[in-house]
């Protein structure tokens, strides 16, 4: 076998497939994506023909999607070096930097004229203005100059459950702002608990990660003031137009528990952590995933609910 | 290297190429449903319509 055949057959295997592609959309991001979205749409006082809601929420993952692939076109460089992302298509040598850029522009603009002709051109507008706020803003802008990145990242991942309203209403109110808030507030904390055990993935990109520039120290304390503040909306939440009794109680429990999270987190120092492994940073990041879901289910519960006189106040 | 019929390549390729076509005949599928949907509703009125009403 000649060498030309060898780099021949290499090539072949680095291939991208289907799923290559599909990675390039961020699935587990876009699953979040289309459970707030649905969540707002659903909460929404409006009812939607299901095929235009079928097809708004459809829109609003792909836009999502379409913002995941151009973050990992920005972010090859970065993403080869972390270990939690050197196994994206790109960094993996499956699918080229071009290929994405291209596809997450091609996505984009199918993202959001389809949802302007599917639900509203508002609702299409401010998909695309939350694709912009994720790759020009956070992306390519924010992400590697200040430590509050992350706070400002999650504004992006924040805005679906009001595109979701706004795609079902056409109007814009209170409710989908609490819904967005909700997520604004949970993501610092639930990122900063993950860059805590994930301390060296940031300091080898030279991400200006919370943990890097101002310590752990400070990480753990801002993780516990961001708790606090999300634990009164989010309670606070219960007494708006989309909350109500299961709500309030799912709200209660959740927080609590939350609350106690990160006050065990503060109360730690780093030699506690080397010796079980960051046992309660890492159960404090199950925890939030579990937190945001039930929130929001709590919120689509109350929704569906109404129809039967139950949900609400 | 000779590529032979049942080459791994082949059947990534082919994968690949089922996924876009199943995609895009979903597309087709979801716009012609979308399309009903819209001049089915009530609200739904021709661009000329509206203009004679005006």
């Amino acid at each position: 076998m000649s060498d030309a055949s060898i780099n021949a057959s290499r090539a072949y295997e680095d291939e991208a497939s289907f799923g290559d592609y599909f990675a390039l959309l961020k699935p587990r991001v876009m699953s979040l994506v289309v459970f707030t979205a649905l969540v707002g749409l659903l909460a929404a006082p409006v009812g939607v023909h299901p095929v235009i809601g079928f097809c708004a929420i459809l829109f609003i993952a792909i836009g999502g999607g379409a913002s995941g692939a151009l973050n990992m076109w920005w972010d090859a460089d970065i993403d080869k070096v972390m270990k939690r992302t050197k196994g994206r298509p790109i960094p993996a040598g499956k699918v080229t930097e071009g290929e994405a850029l291209s596809l997450g522009l091609a996505l984009s603009g199918l993202s959001v004229i389809m949802l302007a002709l599917a639900a509203n051109v508002f609702a299409g507008a401010f998909l695309a203005f939350t694709i912009f706020f994720y790759v020009v803003i956070y992306t390519m802008w924010l992400k590697r100059a200040t430590p509050q990145n992350i706070v400002i990242g999650g504004a992006a991942g924040a805005f679906p459950p009001v595109i979701g309203w706004i795609a079902a209403t056409g109007t814009m109110s209170v409710e989908p702002w609490l819904m967005f808030l909700l997520t604004f507030m949970w993501t610092p904390p639930h990122f900063w608990a993950l860059a805590l055990f994930m301390r060296s993935d940031y300091d080898d990109a030279g991400v200006p990660m919370l943990t890097v520039t101002h310590g752990r120290r400070a990480t753990r304390v801002h993780i516990l003031v961001y708790t606090v503040l999300l634990a009164v909306l989010a309670v606070g939440t219960a007494f708006s137009g989309i909350g109500g009794p299961l709500y309030l109680a799912v709200a209660l429990v959740l927080n609590a528990l939350f609350l106690h999270g990160a006050w065990k987190i503060t109360r730690r120092n780093e030699d506690d952590c080397e010796v079980d492994n960051f046992k309660v940073e890492r159960s404090f990041f199950k925890l939030s995933l579990l937190y945001l879901f039930l929130h929001f289910g709590a919120i689509l519960a109350e929704a569906l609910l109404k129809p039967y006189g139950l949900g609400g106040w | 290297m000779a590529l032979h019929k049942e080459h791994e390549l082949h059947k990534r390729r082919s994968g690949l190429n089922k996924g876009v076509g199943i995609l895009l005949a979903a597309f087709v599928v979801l716009v012609m449903a979308l399309t009903m949907v819209k001049v089915t509703s009530a609200s739904f009125k021709f661009p000329d319509a509206q203009g004679e009403q005006n």
